[in-house]
């Protein structure tokens, strides 16, 4: 950090509204016009932290999305949430990317935005559920990165000072500058926009980059599909076979007097 | 160089505080199917301080060979040592397949060496199996918060994938299996850029690894109402857990949440009161031995799934069974 404050990348994701989406059991597929699109909530999260660093330390915090043009949406959201800038990476030869091709694109295009501070990731995304792609990006950029950071304690002049719960412990560490953190929802609570900031963010000018941008720092056949390792197969509706239950019937204490003796048989009950 | 791995299965074998976590036993479990699928060797690394037992104990759950890093630089998980260090170890021995459990260590480290090695990695799956027409490893993970299931195949080398714990069997444990131990030579990292100041242990349950479970859902009406469930945890000798809407609004602790962005359990016992039973709920608890269902509402999901079903009011059936429970007790003690 320098006296112009920190410079914080946040990754955003534009998902399915997860609570709203409906799925075609038949077909095993997403139904994608039964929901909304919204910001990722987990994203929410990280952005918050960048916004509250920025706060305290100044700096500039720029919110970066791959995805395809209606995306853009996401970042205005983040905008009216705090942040200074937008930049969406939009190409078809960005889609079907898997989590090596997706964290390969955003490397890359934080590459291209020149020297930070630290990339604010959420832990995971409700439609993909990898919790992959933060820490693929830290290898890419070759930088050190901790994840599921659940509170963030200091700033230092070398780096940051982050608890992360893992296992069966709160590890706290001391992670340098530039690198990366993916946080959880315990980090804090997300500030809902303003009106005044809502209506700024409609105005705002969102910076689009498509392959060719990025062609000084990345390799193109890297992106999308032809940089996807893995393939999707094939997609399905978890099996309904469910177990043929025993209906517990009568009064409260007859039921009650029936349980416990299940449980005796089971052996929790002496 | 002789490259004993080539072609095989290799398991990371996750320790913390120098024990093995159990996922690693059940990641041995698969991995040895897989690996006589492939008519090739299981192999696991172990990296950590002082663990020549740990790695016996791998070798006794089926592992043909163990390769164990024992530096006290890597006593504690540290991202980019473990990485620097595995990933040189499969450029060297090139299995064809590397599993890790899909544990906060997992899921921060596997990313790290994919990438490192610009292969594939699948996340959270629940089965594994190999394409006998073509020998690649089929991964089979949930998406969209387990409403969807998705079959994946990795055209790079290693396939790999992390596995969500406790949805395969543990091997078993045979103090006569042979294996051998190879020590390899420490790759020093000198400023990884992460520096641990200070770890303190999370005190309370592990709901994943309790043997009962009673668990609450929007069936509650309150959240003091958590205190019957746990008063009845209490006399079953278990603990309490809860969907996902409840820890949501903040009535208990994130710990607590069952379901797949909660913990997956597999208890002896499952009692889910209230709970009308969400595909994000079911995944997370439907392989538990027993599930009983309290609910109030017949065409609940929930019951498709039990084995004992319920339709009534909790805050009738649960008092009456804490009080049949009690007086039995007090009959035979008392």
């Amino acid at each position: 950090m320098d006296d112009r404050g920190l410079r914080l990348i946040v990754l955003i994701k534009q998902v399915p509204d997860i609570e709203k989406v409906r799925f075609d059991h038949e077909k095993g597929r997403i139904d994608r016009s039964s929901a909304e699109a919204t910001t990722n909530p987990f994203d929410l999260n990280a952005l918050e932290v960048a916004v509250q660093l920025k706060e305290k330390f100044g700096g500039i915090v720029t919110a970066l999305s791959m995805g395809p043009p209606q995306a853009e949406s996401t970042l205005r959201d983040a905008l009216s949430r705090g942040a200074d800038r937008g930049i969406l990476l939009t190409d078809l030869r960005f889609a079907g990317a898997d989590t090596l091709a997706t964290s390969y694109t955003l490397a890359s295009a934080i590459r291209k935005l020149g020297p930070f501070d630290l990339v604010v990731c959420g832990e995971k995304t409700v439609d993909g559920d990898t919790a992959q792609v933060g820490a693929e990006v830290a290898e890419h950029l070759g930088i050190p990165h901790v994840a599921y950071v659940c509170e963030v304690k200091e700033v230092v002049r070398e780096g940051i000072i982050v608890t992360s719960r893992m296992g069966k412990g709160y590890y706290t560490y001391l992670l340098r500058f530039p690198g990366l953190i993916t946080v959880t929802k315990d980090v804090n609570v997300p500030r809902l926009p303003t009106l005044r900031d809502t209506i700024k963010a409609r105005r705002a000018q969102i910076t689009v980059w498509t392959a060719e941008d990025l062609s000084d720092v990345a390799l193109l056949e890297k992106f999308g599909i032809s940089g996807s390792p893995t393939q999707v197969v094939r997609v399905f509706t978890p099996s309904t076979e469910g177990r043929k239950g025993k209906l517990l019937q009568g009064s409260a204490e007859d039921i009650a007097k029936e349980l416990a003796g299940i449980l005796r048989q089971l052996g929790v009950l002496r | 160089m002789i490259r004993m791995e080539e072609g095989g299965v290799m398991i990371f074998a996750e320790q913390e505080d120098g024990r093995i976590h159990p996922i690693t036993f059940e990641l041995l479990g698969k991995g040895r199917e897989l690996a006589e699928k492939l008519g090739k060797g299981l192999s696991s690394v172990l990296l950590g301080y002082r663990l020549e037992r740990d790695a016996m104990e791998l070798i006794y759950h089926g592992a043909n060979t163990v390769f164990l890093y024992d530096h006290p630089s890597l006593r504690e998980f540290d991202v980019i040592r473990y990485k620097e260090n595995i990933v040189n170890l499969i450029k060297e021995e090139r299995p064809e397949i590397f599993l890790l459990g899909a544990t906060p260590i997992g899921r921060s480290l596997g990313p790290r060496i994919a990438a490192a090695l610009e292969t594939g990695l699948t996340a959270d799956c629940i089965d594994l199996d190999i394409d006998e027409t073509d020998g690649s490893l089929v991964q089979i993970r949930p998406a969209f918060s387990g409403n969807i299931i998705a079959r994946i195949k990795t055209r790079t080398r290693p396939q790999m994938a992390t596995v969500r714990y406790k949805v395969m069997k543990r091997s078993d444990r045979d103090t006569t299996r042979q294996g051998r131990i190879v020590r390899k030579e420490v790759r020093e990292v000198e400023e990884t850029g992460v520096h641990l100041i200070k770890k303190e242990p999370i005190k309370g349950m592990d709901i994943s690894e309790a043997e009962v479970i009673v668990s609450g859902g929007r069936g509650l009406r309150k959240p003091e109402d958590f205190g019957l469930l746990e008063e009845l945890s209490r006399l079953l000798g278990g603990v309490v857990g809860s969907s996902r809407p409840l820890v949501d609004e903040g009535w208990i602790g994130r710990e607590h949440q069952v379901g797949f962005s909660g913990n997956t359990v597999k208890p002896r016992i499952y009692i889910a009161c209230g709970i009308s039973g969400s595909p994000q709920h079911l995944f997370g608890m439907r392989d538990s031995e027993v599930i009983i269902a309290i609910n109030k509402d017949p065409s609940a999901p929930i019951f498709k799934f039990s084995d004992y079903c319920i339709l009534g009011d909790l805050y009738e059936v649960l008092p009456a069974l804490i009080r049949e429970i009690k007086s039995t007790r007090s009959e035979e003690y008392g």
